[in-house]
Parts: C-alpha cells; structure tokens; sequence
C-alpha cells in the first residue's frame, strides 16, 4: 500500500462514520454543516452493503463529535454507526439515536406553516422514534419521514 | 394562568379549564364590571373574523378596558411588508396583551415566544382557536350542569373542522361517548380515532342522522364547504344528508341542545331556530363571558 492511498483510506486521529444509505450522504453532510469545516474530509459513496443495498462513508480528521451533535443525523441515517479513531486504531464504536427535539435542521412540510413565512428557526417534537415523525412545535402538525426536508 | 399566553387548549390543564368555565359563570352573573379601567388591549385581525372580533371587543368594552389594533390585514403595515415580529414588538410596547388573529398555521406559537405581553390565539389558521373551544365547554355545562358522562354528536365537516378536533380533545378527561356523522370522505381523522382508543373513550362513526339521536345530549353542528369537494356533484347529493330539521328532533331528549360554532350556512334549518333545543345564538353569547373570564385572569385580576 503506497503513502498516497493510505491518506485517502485511513486517518490517523478522528471519525469515521460508516453506513449512511447513499442516497442520504449530502444530508448527512448539511445537518453535520462539514461544509463549514477545514479538517481532512474524505467521503466514499455508492459503495456496496448488504444491510442498505448502497451506503456511503465519511471519514473527518482530528474531529470527535458531541453525542447531542452527532446524534442529529440519525433522522436520516438512522442506521449509521461511528469509529472514533486515535493513532490508526479504532478505540470506540458507536451508534447514533434520534434526539427527543430537532432544532432548526429540518424544515416543516406544511406550506401554511409560520416558519416557512417567516425567517424563523424550526422547532420539532419526535414523536416517534422508530418511524420518524416529527411534531411542529409551531403549527401542531406530524410529518413522516418521506416528508422530511433538511434544510440547506 | 397569570401572563400566561393562550395559544392553545392544551396550554390549559383540566383544573384550569375548569377556573375559567367558574369565572364565565361569575361575569354571566355580574355583568358590571370595571376590571379593566385603564388597561388596554390590542386585537390583532390579520383576516376578516367580524364575530370573533366583535365578541372580544364586547368582553373588553364590558370590562371597562379600551381597544387599539385593525381588523383586517388591508389596512395595517402589514400590507407595507412588515414582519410579524416586528408587528407584534411594537404592539406589545402599546397594549398589555394581544388578541391575535392570523391565517398562518403556528403564529400564535410564534407571536407568543416574541411578544413581552400575554397572547390570546383567536384562531391561527387551520390550527387552534381556543376561545371558541372554551365557549363550547361553558355551554355544554351550563345547560347540561356537567361536563361529564355526556353523549356528544358531532356533525358536518369532521376532517378539516378544527372546532370539533380541539372539542374531542378537550372532552376526553370527562368520559363521553362520541357519534360522528359525516360525509365518507370528512371522517374524523384517523390520529383522533387512535387516541380515543388509547383512552378506552368509545365512538361510533355514522353515514347519516340515525335513529340514534335520541340517545344525544348534545348535537354538535358544523358546516360541510363546498371546497372540500373535487366532485361537485357529489357535494350536490349529499349536502343535505346532514342538514338538521326540526322534525329530526321529536324523539331527543328533553336536555338535548344544539350547537354550532357559527356562521352556519344551511345546515341547520332555520325551522329549528324556534325549538328550546337550538342552542347556538346563547352559546355566541357565551362567548363574551368566556373571553371576559380569560382574558381578566391572564391579566391576574381575577
Ligand atoms: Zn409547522
């Protein structure tokens, strides 16, 4: 294995976020804003898995994430589960869990809503855990899952 | 209660509902009143409610207290593009609280969370308008002398008909039997139904008035828009399946009132207007004492 692949493959310090269904990667990417970040990022996509038929991966150096932070993706990839990474060696695994209140990260299906009127930050209830539906704080209305739109 | 904001039903505990049905029941009884000298509130109509606006202003003018806001978006800064942030700042600098009204879904919620003066929801949109819940209740009361163990019909317009969805939810703690009749395509949803289930509450669902309204204590009206339906001719056929006459009501029983939240259109006719069972003109007069009750204990002078 030469220098250059191992740089793309493995990191040293950090997170690595394994089985996000592929089709949700860029959903991941915004709730988690690593738009926003400067550390060593590396994604893979379309990659193949027997649990969600394609999932994708992302890798972030020298990033150690919150559980309230990192627990905000499981309403897209529920599934997902973390390698905390020190020195090449994977020393923690874990799984992601829907947090009780979804704070601004979400946008309320519901046209005639006030927070998709006016420039306010969206506020939700979940309901339900295992089929994701979200409760407006707002206009009182459930959403499932299919009618979840991350915010950009 | 005192400050409290009152967006909706369920910001109210049943304790609580109770209190303010007790205070209604003083302000039907003393009707002079000065509570609200110096005080003034604001009644923020961004759509057309003439009723609702009326029966709020009455409350207030009875107590004494003094009125500022419009009454239809048209002749404010809203049509200038105003926020209603910005709208409800600058208001709650000029009043010690806000009666809103607002076609938008959640903006009480919204209003309430920025305004430093307590807010009344007077119907935000296809969400809640807790006033009106608050007035069914002091009528079913005070002509049944309970809110328990009651047989409550609910008729027209169950799917989209917020009045009856914060009605079922506020009678619940009280042990009812529910009837719904309505059109197959406006049954009460299916998230209502659940929760009756979860609470053992027992409903029957009904294509049409049956012999069954005798056992009825109360008849609960609503209309039935035509704008529900895509098949016009379908409206055609069945709008008058649930049109209530006054020879439907022979055989009820002789406590049995009916309500309706008003304008109605055609649903009741006006042949039971006469009838000591038509209920809805005193249950808008109920209105008043209800709204003088809230809005004196949100402002803990009462
Ligand atoms: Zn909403």
């Amino acid at each position: 294995m030469n220098k250059k692949e191992l740089k793309v493959n493995a990191i040293k310090d950090g997170t690595v976020i394994d089985h996000i269904p592929a089709k949700d990667l860029f959903k991941v990417i915004r709730i988690l804003k690593l738009d926003k970040y400067n550390n060593q990022i590396t994604f893979g996509t379309n990659l193949e898995s027997k649990k969600l038929g394609y999932k994708a991966i992302i890798k972030i150096s020298d990033k150690f994430f919150e559980d309230d932070e990192i627990n905000k993706i499981a309403l897209v990839a529920s599934d997902a589960n973390l390698n905390i990474i020190r020195d090449y060696q994977v020393i923690e695994k874990k799984t992601v869990t829907i947090p009780d209140q979804i704070i601004g990260i979400a946008k309320c299906f519901n046209p005639k809503c006030i927070t998709n009127n006016e420039e306010i930050i969206t506020k939700f209830t979940v309901v339900s855990k295992k089929d994701v539906s979200l409760k407006c704080h707002y206009c009182e209305k459930i959403m499932d899952k299919a009618q979840l739109i991350i915010n950009q | 209660m005192k400050n409290k904001s009152l967006v909706s039903i369920n910001d109210y505990s049943t304790e609580e509902i109770m209190q303010i049905l007790e205070l209604a029941k003083y302000f039907e009884e003393n009707t002079e009143q000065n509570l609200l000298a110096g005080k003034v509130i604001a009644t923020l109509f961004y759509e057309p409610s003439t009723r609702t606006r009326l029966s709020f202003e009455s409350a207030v003018q009875r107590l004494g207290g003094s009125i500022i806001g419009f009454s239809d978006s048209n002749s404010s800064s809203v049509t200038k593009g105003e926020s209603l942030k910005d709208t409800i700042m600058t208001v709650a600098n000029y009043s010690d609280l806000i009666v809103m009204r607002h076609p938008l879904d959640g903006s009480a919620r919204y209003a309430s969370e920025v305004s430093n003066v307590p807010i009344i929801n007077a119907g935000d949109g296809a969400n809640q308008h807790p006033t009106q819940t608050l007035l069914d209740l002091y009528s079913i009361k005070k002509t049944q002398g309970t809110l328990k163990n009651l047989n409550i019909f609910l008729v027209g317009d169950l799917k989209y008909g917020r009045t009856v969805h914060s009605l079922l939810l506020a009678l619940m703690d009280f042990n009812p039997i529910f009837n719904f009749i309505s059109h197959e395509k406006l049954k009460m949803p299916d998230e209502y139904k659940l929760l009756l289930d979860a609470r053992k509450i027992k409903y029957y669902e009904h294509k049409e008035f049956t012999d069954i309204i005798s056992e009825a204590d109360i008849i609960y009206m609503t209309r039935t828009q035509r704008e529900r339906f895509s098949d016009q001719l379908e409206y055609e056929k069945t709008k008058d399946t649930y049109v209530l006459r006054n020879a439907m009501l022979i055989n009820t029983k002789p406590n049995m009132k009916i309500l309706h939240p008003l304008p109605r259109v055609n649903e009741i006719n006006i042949d039971v207007d006469d009838n000591n069972k038509a209920y809805y003109f005193t249950q808008a007069l109920n209105g008043v004492y209800v709204r003088q009750a809230i809005i004196t204990k949100i402002l803990g002078l009462k």
